[in-house]
């Protein structure tokens, strides 16, 4: 005898949509050991340059440059690993999961709010990973382990915010090549800020805009809180609110029409 | 029984930019019917399951699926159907079974319930061999059918399935049409897309052609072949140096331009005369040296009603 499926009750709550989505996203992430492992390879590869290669013939003022580099390049290293998320969402489209999603009666902005929420995961990882090789390649604390956990929680912050903005990019995206290609604007902001070197040091005409895009604020902040400081905190938390404002309802919009 | 249709297309226009993919497009598909969307590539089929699944919204005209409007209650579409689309939408990292119970929480199924809703449909589709081995080990015959199976565990009244044996070997498509089959024995309503004729002729009793964005014809598949087939008279002949000849006396006594089948050894013509010019044709060839193998008239197959009724629609869109 075959049995019938029943039809279910009701439609699923935005919330369950929310965790069903993430938790697909982030089975995808950790079973494809090339993507927990490489993402890793690399950033402890980029830092392992900045610190030892470039670092010896880069001044940053009165600190050494291990203590300046390794806050900000933790800061901003879901600039690097953040291509992968747009490369996956460009993937869903083209190969039809996306469809899936939206011809199910689940809201949209559920599967925007899944999607972040495993991003957000799998970039917390990589922002502790990275911060341990920082001390493993001569990084200390030079505050209290508070306002090191309270710097680590800003990084995490930061890293939401360009989640959203890498989700954005891989639905403007017309493939999974593309999106990696779109992906690399997101270097040029973090080399034309005050992350690896201070935006002091550039020539008077690139120093408005690396002063005033929101990496510089963002990393600033993050030094700051390690000090026990809070300067920049309050401009870093307003670029990062307007940031997911503008770009949340973005991504809803754009997988609406996808 | 409901008398609401299970589709219906009212000057439905879908425009991307310039192109207009759906131009004016009506239909009527009834309920309780395996409906099959026939048309060349480029014709506007996916268009329009997209349009029917609520991904695209109509530029123009109105699209009605279940009597619900897909532009007014698109969430009330959304739980009616069960979109499978050309490219197998699985996760390859996840189990089938993962896949299955991931879409059923979405379709609103409660853990407990997806679980079930799941085994169901494993058994159903054949997939118990597999069901826990992750999906990028399947072939494109159980990837296919998995895909059909995350349609189906919502229970939805309507499966729509897009080009649903496209690029799969003969034994993977009959395996999916046994799996439609099946699904349709259940009581799911099935709305296919596909440009193989042999694939509609299987599976559906009611045949929509589009072409350029257009209904070009509709209704069962012998109303298709009853109304612009005419019957053809068809001769093989043991001999392929003959077929020439032969040719010349099909187009004498039917008036029609004769289709020649070197490799089949078979000459054919349709015919608006029937039996009478099958007559004709016998007592001609008798006073020839032709060998028949075989003689007769007979119903058009889909793929001849299906050239002549593009063709004939090309030939009027182009003197407009």
């Amino acid at each position: 005898m075959i049995q019938t499926v029943t039809r279910p009750i009701a439609p699923a709550t935005a919330m369950s949509a929310t965790l069903v989505v993430a938790r697909r996203a982030l089975l995808k992430f950790v079973r494809t050991p090339a993507l927990v492992g490489m993402g890793i390879v690399q950033s402890a590869l980029f830092l392992f340059s900045f610190r030892y290669v470039f670092g010896g013939a880069i001044h940053a003022g009165a600190s050494t440059y291990v203590a300046y580099l390794v806050p900000g390049y933790v800061a901003t290293i879901v600039l690097f690993t953040g291509g992968g998320i747009a490369v996956a969402v460009a993937d869903d489209r083209v190969e039809g999961f996306t469809d899936r999603l939206l011809s199910l009666p689940i809201p949209r902005y559920s599967i925007v709010m899944g999607r972040a929420l495993a991003d957000f995961a799998t970039n917390a990882w990589a922002i502790v990973a990275t911060a341990a090789f920082g001390f493993l390649f001569g990084f200390r604390l030079g505050g209290s382990i508070p306002d090191g956990l309270a710097a680590l929680g800003l990084c995490l912050v930061f890293g939401l915010v360009f989640t959203v903005v890498f989700i954005v990019i891989g639905l403007l995206a017309p493939n999974a090549q593309a999106a990696q290609g779109m992906s690399m604007i997101a270097f040029v902001l973090a080399f034309m800020s005050s992350t690896y070197v201070p935006a002091g040091t550039m020539p008077g005409w690139l120093q408005p805009f690396a002063k005033y895009q929101p990496v510089t604020p963002m990393v600033d902040a993050v030094r700051a809180v390690l000090l026990g400081s809070t300067s920049d905190v309050g401009l870093a938390l307003a670029w990062s609110a307007l940031l997911l404002i503008v770009f949340t309802p973005f991504a809803v919009l754009l997988y609406r029409r996808s | 029984m409901t008398t609401v249709p299970l589709i219906e297309a009212r000057d439905l226009t879908i425009r991307f930019g310039k192109v207009k993919a759906l131009d004016d497009l009506d239909l009527t598909a009834p309920a309780g019917k395996v409906l099959a969307i026939l048309g060349p590539n480029g014709a506007g089929k996916t268009t329009f399951v997209r349009a029917v699944s609520t991904l695209l919204r109509p530029t123009g005209g109105t699209l009605q699926v279940l009597g619900k409007d897909v532009s007014r209650e698109p969430v009330a579409v959304r739980r009616d159907i069960g979109l499978a689309g050309q490219s197998a939408a699985v996760e390859p990292t996840m189990t089938g079974r993962e896949n299955l119970e991931m879409t059923a929480r979405l379709f609103g199924h409660p853990r407990d319930g997806a679980r079930r809703a799941a085994s169901i449909v494993i058994e159903r589709l054949s997939l118990g061999d597999v069901a826990d081995r992750r999906c990028s080990t399947y072939s494109g015959g159980q990837r296919r059918r998995l895909d059909l199976g995350a349609s189906l565990v919502g229970a939805p009244r309507l499966l729509l399935l897009d080009e649903p044996t496209t690029g799969l070997d003969p034994i993977s498509r009959r395996e999916v049409w046994d799996s439609v089959r099946d699904l349709v024995a259940a009581g799911t309503d099935v709305l296919l897309t596909t440009h193989y004729l042999d694939e509609a002729n299987e599976l559906a009793d009611h045949v929509i052609v589009i072409d350029h964005g257009h209904t070009v014809a509709a209704g069962t598949l012998s109303d298709l072949k009853a109304s612009s087939g005419r019957d053809v008279i068809e001769v093989a002949v043991n001999d392929p140096s003959q077929l020439e000849a032969v040719g010349h006396i099909l187009e004498r006594v039917t008036s029609n331009p004769p289709r020649l089948d070197h490799n089949g050894r078979r000459a054919s013509a349709p015919t608006a005369g029937g039996a009478k010019d099958l007559a004709i044709v016998i007592r001609t060839l008798d006073d020839t040296s032709v060998m028949v193998d075989e003689i007769g008239v007979r119903r058009p197959t889909l793929d001849e009603v299906f050239l002549t009724l593009t063709n004939a629609y090309v030939q009027n869109g182009s003197s407009r």
